[in-house]
């Protein structure tokens, strides 16, 4: 009798233990793969990161376009400029990500200047490349009707070319969009809290990987969701050609 | 005035990065001496074995399959949403992943990287192979040529431009992202940038310089392997297409 207690005692203290925190200690002590009753305790930890993460990369992504798309605006009406700027962006993506911030540590020192700056100069090339692609890709024939109807180059390229290249523009957005919100985990070590910042505090703390890991790929997939139905929107006879093809 | 004295002060941020990477000094934590030849080049070996050994796993695995998928012009929707999906990845949190669910240490660490290698391969050599002039092929076989041969004597050959800048992307993304090592208990190039109460700032933009370095020669090794890695034909096809 004595002997059946004793073997209980553990038992009994466990199941004790689980009523007073709601399981999530054992669970969080045994760091088993996810503890869910953590997870909604402790989600609040994780919003400042996520917001950052995603004004951080709506930010560089911004900045990135705007740059990219004035330079192939500017090589537009002058090829020679192409290879020079495709080399430019080229090199620069080559510069690898964490070696990047302390290179601009002596520059910038760290945190969101820093941060944002690496961040837009990966997306450039992609931005750059696609717009130039989709530029290069308007059929002749859209530009001669364009002209004939006596159109000034400017409104050619506002109203028949840009549109016409709508599809890739977006597709080169896609890319550079879903990068940014992987890379942007490294920013952390730019002393700028992002989904990153979790994952380096905490590194061996499985549900911690989980949430903070999961955010960021589930951010991607909104992400390029989102672009994927603007592409859709804006540029609505692309479909119902390849359907028609098909 | 105040132009000039960021100058000096960049300057002098580099000279002691340079100066850290030639000289031991004392650590920002007393006691210990850091930097200096020795220890640099200790861990640049480190640094370029596990790109090595996870750009390696990644060439191994990644390149059978594509060139299986590629051949047989089947699985191309795996393929490109595996290259795809790989850019989505972020690489703490792969690294974080592989620490705390299968453990840290320099075959787990390899793992992580070797991941993040397979994409950009993957994709590439299905491409390359499945891109292969059809009209190619057929001569290949109207010459009695086997599946085998055809693989390795025509595909495999042709599609080598395309595979290397796969292998290229691969080897960058690793080589770049290999400090993170650091973190799951492999001594890297990261012990520098990510030890700045070590090192101190010097210490810091050293390990961020050798990096860059390590990652352009092997950017540029690579471009030299796929030079000598094409056949000559294609050189020679191009050389008449560019002139």
């Amino acid at each position: 009798m004595t002997l059946a207690l004793a073997k209980l005692a553990p038992l009994l203290a466990a199941v004790e233990i689980h009523k007073r925190t709601g399981g999530n200690a054992s669970c969080v002590a045994q760091n088993k793969a996810f503890c869910p009753g953590w997870a909604i305790d402790n989600f609040d930890r994780y919003t400042t990161p996520l917001l950052n993460h995603l004004l951080i990369v709506l930010v560089a992504v911004g900045i990135g376009f705007a740059v990219a798309f004035g330079m192939a605006l500017l090589s537009h009406g002058r090829r020679w400029l192409v290879p020079t700027f495709t080399g430019a962006t080229g090199v620069l993506y080559t510069i690898p990500s964490l070696a990047f911030i302390f290179l601009l540590l002596p520059i910038t020192g760290l945190g969101w200047t820093t941060a944002i700056i690496v961040l837009s100069v990966y997306t450039l090339q992609i931005i750059y490349r696609n717009t130039v692609a989709g530029l290069a890709n308007v059929p002749a024939e859209s530009k001669e009707a364009g002209l004939g109807m006596g159109m000034t180059d400017r409104q050619l390229l506002w109203r028949v070319e840009l549109p016409l290249a709508l599809p890739e523009i977006i597709a080169g957005l896609r890319i550079a969009t879903v990068s940014t919100v992987a890379i942007a985990s490294l920013m952390v070590f730019a002393n700028v809290d992002t989904l990153g910042a979790p994952l380096y505090q905490q590194i061996t703390f499985k549900t911690n990987i989980v949430i903070a890991g999961g955010l960021t790929i589930l951010m991607a997939i909104s992400f390029d969701l989102l672009l994927l139905v603007a592409q859709r929107l804006l540029a609505p006879w692309r479909r119902s050609s390849r359907e028609a093809t098909a | 005035m105040s132009v000039t004295f960021i100058h000096l002060g960049l300057l002098n941020v580099f000279t002691d990065a340079f100066n850290f990477i030639f000289h031991q000094q004392e650590a920002r934590t007393g006691s210990t001496l850091v930097g200096g030849p020795d220890q640099a080049l200790h861990l640049i070996g480190q640094h370029l074995k596990v790109t090595f050994l996870a750009l390696g796993a990644a060439v191994a695995i990644a390149l059978p399959a594509g060139v299986i998928l590629g051949h047989l012009q089947r699985g191309e929707g795996v393929a490109v949403a595996i290259g795809n999906a790989g850019r989505a990845v972020p690489e703490l949190a792969l690294i974080a992943f592989v620490a705390a669910f299968i453990g840290v240490g320099l075959g787990n660490v390899t793992i992580a990287f070797a991941v993040l290698g397979i994409p950009p391969i993957l994709t590439n050599t299905y491409v390359g192979m499945s891109q292969v002039d059809r009209n190619a092929v057929e001569a290949g076989r109207g010459m009695g040529m086997n599946a085998l041969q055809i693989v390795f004597r025509i595909e495999l050959p042709l599609a080598v431009p395309t595979i290397m800048a796969g292998v290229r992307t691969a080897a960058v993304n690793i080589i770049a992202t290999v400090a993170l090592a650091s973190l799951a208990g492999v001594s890297t190039l990261g012990d520098y940038i990510l030890g700045r109460n070590v090192y101190g700032d010097a210490g810091v933009v050293a390990g961020a310089i050798l990096i860059a370095l390590l990652t352009l020669m092997l950017e540029l090794s690579l471009a030299g392997l796929q030079w000598a890695l094409t056949p000559r034909g294609l050189k020679l096809a191009r050389a008449g297409a560019a002139a």
